[in-house]
């Protein structure tokens, strides 16, 4: 089973928002990143569906040249091989336009599968993987919590909302988006950092905007902290007093407690 | 003309349907455009007239073949011809996960543009600028949707309260759409919804709740929020992370993807606040939130907050309530 895994590199959690000179888009050079968490646990998906049917894993990504540290990683861990869509223009890419440099990217490959995260934690516009099946022309499914492959169909368990799922069939090939916690992670070993060294990682440019490509599809105007929907009291203190005085604010003030 | 997409299901409404006419006023009230509503599936008529008594123009209906049992390649089809006929200007979807399961496709199929978890509507010149959450709530962007229509937003879950939605003076017309779509070429074979397990835990009925987050970092380090939980008389409850990593049960899982819960008393450790928990626990009375970053989303909705290290502050909260 030949799969696909496309890997976003996102801010880290601990990242502190700011912003560049007009306030449409984040402070690169100051942010720190790691892979986008939902396309980690869709790596891991691959990984093991590998594992039980053999095959090969090609890790798919596009953006910038920092972007090889997540794609390094994910040779770690144990991809075989890994595309790399390298452009400047593709960090702050919409959905479209991401989906589109993919799209183009792997369209000769000929993969059975092709999976990714549900949605990016910078933009998070849960579109890219429902797009690239429409670029594709590939059945998809989204919010997938388990993964059955078994010759040429696809079985998969789909999140619904509120603690509902359903089982939905369809033929390979296919795209899948993955939610997080579907499998439990592992970690690159030495051995795997060692491998991934000699592992080819293949670089191409972003497709020319020729009759029928789109160019982007979003503009932001104004990127912004958000505005406080409360205010909230903050208590200052000491653990010891500031605990004490919010115990008396909930008893007294809130009086949500006894 | 701006057209909402409902959500039924045989006839049941979804109320985040609501809330995007709500949305789709709002922008009305910029654009001028009259608003039409589209009731996809079997049995669109008990909704559709429902929706009728929304401040709208129309209610349309789509029966096909072709929409029963939802699939994306179903709906796509479907709702392209629907769109071909009526030219909408916007069309306006909730943030539901079947919508976040073909909205892209459609959008992508006519090759226009999707702005996706819209919470609010702005005006930027002569456009609507939409306004989203990105950076997991970090920070906020007005975005403005390119190229020519119709545009596709979709309005997160809550952003907009169903209530706000003006009725008229009399019920809307309802009409029937039909289309001509290959029900054959749906490639997707989805069986009957279920659920996992019986919720033995019903945390929308809880008073007060106290939630746990990544902040806690270890599995060991639980049992210091289930002991405040037990000073406050609460229900323990956790984000995502916590329940994915086998922390606490699923069960126990508050936001999108869990339980919506609206307790007197919301007291959030080490929970930063990503959109899919706010979404569950908005509801939320009083919000305490107890984090070692002061720039967490989580206190933008919080009434009470305390910036520091939750395993020195959890204990005296403890030692203070039992005073």
């Amino acid at each position: 089973m030949k799969i696909a895994v496309c890997i976003k590199q996102v801010p880290t959690r601990e990242w502190q928002p700011r912003l560049n000179d007009d306030k449409t888009w984040i402070r690169d050079q100051d942010a720190s990143f790691e892979m986008n968490e939902p396309d980690a646990y869709a790596l891991e998906e691959a990984l093991r569906l590998k594992e039980k049917h053999s095959g090969e894993v090609v890790v798919c990504s596009a953006g910038p040249a920092r972007v090889a540290q997540v794609i390094r990683e994910a040779l770690a861990r144990g991809a075989d091989r890994a595309i790399h869509v390298e452009d400047d223009g593709l960090a702050s890419a919409d959905g479209f336009v991401t989906s589109q440099a993919l799209a183009a990217a792997m369209k000769d490959e000929q993969f059975d599968l092709v999976l990714t995260g549900l949605q990016s934690d910078d933009q998070g516009f849960a579109q890219v993987g429902v797009i690239l099946a429409e670029k594709l022309d590939l059945p998809h499914a989204t919010i997938i919590m388990e993964v059955q492959a078994e010759s040429g169909t696809l079985r998969v368990k789909r999140e619904l909302e509120g603690g509902w799922f359903q089982w939905v069939a369809m033929p390979l090939p296919a795209v899948l988006t993955i939610q997080s916690g579907i499998n439990q992670l592992r970690y690159a070993t030495l051995k795997g950092i060692m491998a991934a060294k000699k592992k080819e990682i293949k670089k191409v440019g972003l497709p020319s905007l020729a009759a029928g490509a789109s160019a982007g599809k979003q503009k932001i105007v104004s990127l912004y902290l958000p505005e406080k929907a409360k205010k909230t009291q903050l208590i200052p203190g000491a653990p010891a007093e500031a605990a004490k005085e919010l115990v008396r604010r909930l008893r007294e003030e809130a009086r949500v407690i006894a | 003309m701006i057209l909402v997409i409902a959500e039924q299901r045989d006839g049941r409404l979804n109320r985040a349907t609501w809330e995007t006419i709500a949305g789709a006023q709002q922008l009305a009230g910029q654009t001028g455009a009259p608003i039409a509503v589209l009731v996809p599936g079997a049995n669109a008529g008990g909704a559709a007239k429902e929706l009728a008594a929304a401040q709208v123009k129309e209610i349309l209906t789509l029966e096909h073949a072709a929409l029963e049992p939802y699939t994306p390649d179903g709906y796509t089809a479907a709702l392209q011809a629907a769109i071909a006929e009526l030219s909408p200007a916007h069309v306006l979807l909730p943030h539901t996960y079947q919508t976040r399961d073909f909205a892209p496709k459609l959008a992508a199929r006519l090759d226009r543009a999707l702005v996706t978890d819209v919470t609010g509507v702005k005006a930027a010149g002569s456009d609507a600028a939409f306004v989203r959450p990105m950076f997991q709530g970090k920070l906020t962007a007005d975005v403005v949707p390119l190229g020519p229509a119709p545009h596709f937003v979709t309005f997160q879950i809550g952003a907009y309260r169903a209530d706000q939605a003006a009725r008229g003076q009399s019920p809307a017309p309802v009409r029937a759409l039909s289309v001509n779509v290959d029900a054959g070429a749906i490639r997707e074979r989805p069986e009957a919804p279920f659920q996992q397990a019986r919720q033995a835990v019903d945390l929308s009925q809880a008073e007060r709740i106290v939630s746990v987050g990544r902040g806690i970092k270890e599995q060991a380090n639980i049992a210091v929020a289930q002991q405040l939980a037990e000073a406050l008389g609460a229900e323990i409850a956790a984000s995502r992370p916590i329940c994915d990593a086998g922390w606490l049960p699923m069960e126990r899982q508050v936001g999108s993807s869990g339980q919506t819960v609206a307790p007197k008393l919301y007291l959030a450790l080490g929970i930063s606040g990503a959109i899919q928990h706010l979404v569950g626990m908005k509801g939320a009375n009083t919000v305490v939130a107890i984090n070692k970053d002061p720039d967490a989303p989580i206190f933008e909705i919080a009434d009470y907050g305390i910036v520091g290290d939750l395993f020195e502050i959890v204990p005296a909260i403890i030692e203070a309530v039992k005073k």
